[in-house]
Formats: structure tokens, sequence, C-alpha cells
């Protein structure tokens, strides 16, 4: 039964979609995460590719400089302010700004958003895992354009306990 | 046919490739005349929606669009030293006089004589062999981008994908952005091809990446209507039931051959190199083939993604303009190839380095 | 003309709108785009019938190589219509088979 479980974890990574942290995809450390406001980045990006934007893009010098531009980043936590420039500025939609200290139960995630319809400020949107299910209710904080190049970072009210899986979002209008 | 035009450097093909070797030759002091077969400069680039990989020397961060719009700048910055003749295709090649027959949209014929050319005619979109394969609504992925992205027609309703490339993964997106539905995407390998982030974007949106599938048939009297799908075993053999997929269109992302027609007619040394997707020039450091009048650059010289294309235009114009006895600087070609071999560096450059190793030589014969 | 409204991304240019005929049915589409973008806004799909078979076909490559897209144009047969703009009052006739070249005979 392990077996079976690992290789459908492999297919499922085959096809697009994270099942357990791989190097270039790394979660902030927890305590840092927990207490840190404004929010930590998220980057999913667990394969060698020749692309550096969110190094050379990060005005903190958190995502560290590759040596080598096939680099998976990696992150100075103590130095990510959670702006979200990489959110807007990843060519790959790979980067994700996640606060978890905006309510008890609630916390804020910052996606890149390039579909149509456009949301507002206050509005209700549907919230999908990373195969695209719904999988909660979630609530339009901000949205921002960051880069000025028509990708949007919206800011999204969800509940925390689903921080680790909501990576879009649906708009209806 | 009495009028031939004459130039130093001929580029033939305005995408990606062409244009960055027309910039390079030009901006060495060399008059240049690119000929594009389109109606409009810029090649696939045009087409493109999403920001490019790569570093900022490859305007990693830019879409694709506004990366033809910087290129044509740059030429246009350079004061007339590049003429673009757009609806224009070359037809022939006659090497013993360096002359080309070219057509202008469908009726005006003229020659071109050429003293060097870069060839950057790009690729040609493959399809697999299915019943039905005919049908109108089966698109090459190229078509259904050039559809919506260009000229901003719906390209239908809903959208079976084959093929889980970087195409087939962009184009499933771009669809999305257009409001088109993508009913799934099929792969026949175990693995998805393109950038595993691509693939990330589109299965967020809730499309299916099926791998180990294929089509197996086009539904549909004088059109799409449907189509069959089943997965496949270890061997690539059909295994399990067919299943039917409601759709209209039908689009192949199952890959592209250089198209290499001049290298043929000039007699240039070809291989057949599967890691480059067909058959391609032998080509030296330079990019020049064995036909000593003709370079290659971009998709031509085998299947790869924009980023090096251009880089290898850059090489191309260089090198033809040097051999035109241009001034240059050398110290460019070194730093173009530091790019190149970055670009080619990762797990997916694995398969372009074996490619490129089997039709690369250290030199030519005087 | 079916045209997508509002792009997440890109803005559209169109220029000068135009009339033409497709089969003698009266259709718009816009000045210097290709005929067979213009077509396929108006719905229609297939372009041509296969000489032998009798097989419906429509575009499959829309940039010039493939061929599948040839139509009857003002009276000219086999013209990609994927790369040839679009024009006012251009006669566009599904082709038949390998279409007729127009002769003209002194």
């Amino acid at each position: 039964m392990g077996c079976s479980c690992s290789c459908d974890k492999e297919k499922l990574f085959n096809s697009g979609v994270l099942t357990e942290n791989r190097p270039g995809a790394i979660l902030p450390p927890k305590e840092l995460w927990e207490t840190k406001k404004g929010g930590l980045v998220v980057i999913e990006c667990p394969q060698r590719i020749p692309c550096n934007p969110c190094a050379t893009s990060c005005p903190a010098g958190a995502v560290l400089p590759f040596k080598d531009i096939n680099d998976t980043p990696s992150i100075d936590y103590d130095k990510c302010t959670g702006c979200g420039i990489c959110v807007s500025r990843c060519p790959g939609l790979a980067c994700f700004v996640i606060d978890l200290t905006y309510a008890p139960d609630k916390a804020i995630i910052k996606m890149p958003y390039e579909l149509m319809p456009i949301p507002e400020k206050g509005q209700k949107v549907k919230c999908l895992n990373r195969v695209g299910e719904e999988v909660a209710d979630g609530e339009i904080f901000a949205v921002a354009e960051p880069s000025k190049d028509r990708t949007l970072v919206v800011s999204v009210v969800i509940p925390k306990d689903m921080a680790g899986d909501i990576r879009a979002i649906k708009v209806v209008c | 046919m009495s009028k031939i035009v004459e130039t130093d450097l001929l580029v033939i093909g305005g995408g990606a490739a062409g244009l960055c070797a027309a910039a390079e030759a030009a901006g060495a002091g060399a008059n240049v005349l690119v000929v594009e077969s389109d109606l409009h400069p810029g090649g696939q680039l045009v087409k493109q929606t999403h920001k490019f990989f790569g570093s900022k020397d490859e305007y990693a961060g830019t879409r694709g669009f506004k990366i033809a719009g910087v290129l044509l700048d740059e030429i246009a910055s350079l004061g007339g030293k590049v003429k673009i003749c757009c609806n224009t295709t070359i037809t022939g090649y006659y090497p013993e006089d360096r002359v080309y027959t070219a057509m202008e949209g469908e009726e005006k014929y003229y020659r071109i004589k050429a003293k060097k050319t870069v060839v950057a005619t790009g690729a040609q979109e493959k399809i697999l062999p299915f019943p039905n394969n005919d049908l109108p609504g089966v698109y090459g992925a190229g078509a259904v981008q050039t559809l919506m992205n260009l000229y901003g027609v719906v390209p239908g309703k809903k959208v079976l994908m084959v093929g889980a490339g970087n195409i087939g993964l962009i184009v499933s997106y771009q669809l999305r952005q257009a409001g088109v539905e993508v009913a799934a995407i099929v792969e026949a390998m175990p693995k998805i091809g393109g950038y595993w982030v691509h693939a990330a974007k589109v299965r967020r949106l809730g499309i299916p990446i099926l791998l180990r599938h294929t089509i197996v048939e086009a539904l549909g009297d004088k059109v799409v209507e449907g189509a069959v799908i089943q997965p496949l075993d270890d061997n690539f053999a059909l295994t399990g039931e067919p299943q039917k997929i409601d759709c209209d269109i039908i689009c192949m992302a199952v890959g592209l051959s250089p198209s290499t027609e001049i290298f043929w007619q000039a007699g240039a040394k070809m291989q057949y190199v599967p890691q480059l997707c067909g058959y391609v020039p032998l080509r030296d450091k330079s990019m020049r083939t064995s036909n000593a009048d003709l370079w290659v650059a971009g998709d031509a010289s085998g299947i790869e993604e924009a980023s090096a294309a251009m880089v290898e235009g850059r090489i191309a114009g260089f090198s033809a303009a040097k051999a035109l006895g241009l001034p240059v600087n050398e110290a460019k070609f070194n730093d173009y190839w530091t790019r190149l071999d970055h670009l080619r560096a990762g797990e997916v450059g694995e398969k372009i380095r074996a490619g490129i190793s089997q039709v690369f030589v250290s030199g030519w014969e005087a | 003309m079916e045209l997508i409204k509002k792009h997440p991304i890109l803005e559209f240019q169109h220029g000068k709108q135009v009339t033409f005929t497709f089969d003698g049915k009266e259709m718009t589409g816009y000045e210097d785009e290709p005929i067979a973008m213009a077509l396929h806004a108006n719905g229609v799909r297939v372009y041509r019938v296969t000489p032998e078979m009798h097989r419906t076909r429509g575009f499959f490559c829309a940039i010039g190589k493939c061929s599948s897209c040839f139509m009857v144009v003002d009276g000219v047969p086999n013209v990609r219509t994927c790369v040839t703009p679009l024009k006012a009052g251009m006669k566009v006739e599904t082709q038949q088979g390998k279409g007729l070249v127009p002769m003209e005979v002194e």
C-alpha cells in the first residue's frame, strides 16, 4: 500500500500537482510564519528551468541570487517582507504570499490572477485547490497591479486551515 | 519576372530568431532584407501572452507579444538598415547564383540576390494519425493562438488539447484567458513535457491533464463534434476503455518540425535528429551551415524555446556580418554563447544538448 | 462576428470593417486581417472539399504552410486564405476539388 500511495503522489506531481515538499517548493519556518505580519512568500517551483525573475525582482533580497539560472529558488525568510512583487513577476505564476496573522481563523493569500472577470474588493469568490476543486469560500481583500503589466495580485481572505491548499480563485458574477 | 532585389544579408523569417539576426547584423553595419511570409513580423512571439522565462538578457518577465515590439523598436532605431517585407514567401533558392525567388501575396513574383543569408524559417506543426484528423476543427496549437491572441476570434466552445509540452500547456491557459473551456489535456508520455509550473497553472484552474492518454478518433460529419480518447499502457499500446469527450475544437500540440526546405535546395548537409524534432542542417559554432553562404537560427536549427532562438539569431547575425567583412566586437560572440549554454543547462535542456551534439561541427573545410 | 469581448492581457485593435461574400452570402470582417480569420469569426469552418475523397477541410496551421485552407478568392483557386488579407467586396468561395484556373482565351 505504501508503494501505491507514493506512486499516486508521483503521478500527480508528474501532471503538475505539488503533493509534498520538494527542493524549490519550500514552506516558511512555522514559528516565523505564524507571527510575521504581512506574510511570507511560498514559491512552488520544483523543477530546474532557466528562469530567475523571482530573484532579480525581489526588492528585499529575500530570494537569494542564483548561481546558475537553472537553480530553483531558495529564500532567506528573515528578509522576506511579503510585498508580493515576485507574485506579479514570476513567469510561471508560482509565487504566493501567505499571511497567517490576519485573524485567529483566517489567513490572507496573495495570488497572481490573469483571467476575466476581474474581482473587486469585498467580493465573495470560490477558492480552488491545486487541482481546481472548489474547497472554500473567500473574500477579496485587495486587488493590485504591482508591475503595471496586467498581472493582478489578488489578496483573498481564506480559512486559515486551508492556506496550504488554496492556490487559485474562481470569480463568479 | 524582371525585378532583382539585391541585399548584403537576407534574413528569411521575421520571427524571434530572424528579427534578432537582422538587428545584430544591422547593428554591425549590414544592410538587411527580412522576408516574412505572414502579414506581420514577429512570428510566434506576437501570439504569446505569457511572460518569458530566462534572464533579463532574454527579456524574462516580459510577455512574448511585447518582446516582438522591443525587437522591432531596436530595428527601427538602426536607421533604415533593415527592410522588412511581409506577406512574402521564398519559393526557391539557386545556390550557384545566390538568387532566391520570392512571392509577394499570391501573384507577384520577383528575385532576390543576397551575399549572405540567415535562414530563420521556424517550424511547422505536426499532426497525429487518427480517423477524421482532417476534419475542420482539428487545429494546430499555433492556429488557435493566431485566432484568439492575434485576431481576437473565439476559437470554439470547448477544446480538447492533445499534448502537454510547453505549447499545449500554455495554449490551454491562453484558452482560459480568452474565456474558452478546455475539456482536458491528453499526453501520451507518463510525465508532462513542458515546464512543471505551466502545468501547475492549468491544473489549479481545474483542467485535467491525462497522462498516458491519446486521441483515437475525431467525431463529426463535416466538422469536429467530439473526440474519443483512450489510455495507453507502458508500451504506448491502447488499453482500457475509450472515453468520449464533448468538444468542438481539437487542438494539436504534438510538436513541431523544423522548416528546412531552403537547406535541402542549397544542398546543405542535413541530419535527422529526434531530439531536435526532424532534419536539421549541420552547423559550426557561428551557426554557419555546410553551404558557406547560409546560417541557421531558431526552430529551423532544431525545436527549442524562443529565448534560445533569439540568442541563436544574435549569433547568426553577428557571424554573417563578420563574414561580410564588417567590424564586430568578438566579446559579444562569447557572451551570446555563455547565455545560450546557461539556457540549455537545466534538466529541460538535456534533450537539446543531446540533439545539438549530433549536428555540431568544429569547423568547415575551406 | 464571434469575437473576444474582454481579455485580461490583450487589447485587440481591428481596422476598418468591410463586407465580403462567402458562397454568395454577405458577411463582415476586418480589412487586411486574414480571410480565414474573418470566416471563422462568422462561424464558417469548412473552406474546401478535397478532390478525391470529398472530405471537408478547414484551416490547420494558419501560418501559410500547410495548404489546408485553400479557397477560391475572386475566381482564383488555391488561395492560402490564412495569410491573404481581406479586402472590401471580396468574393470568397468554398473550393471544390482542385478548383478551376481562370483562363482568358483571345
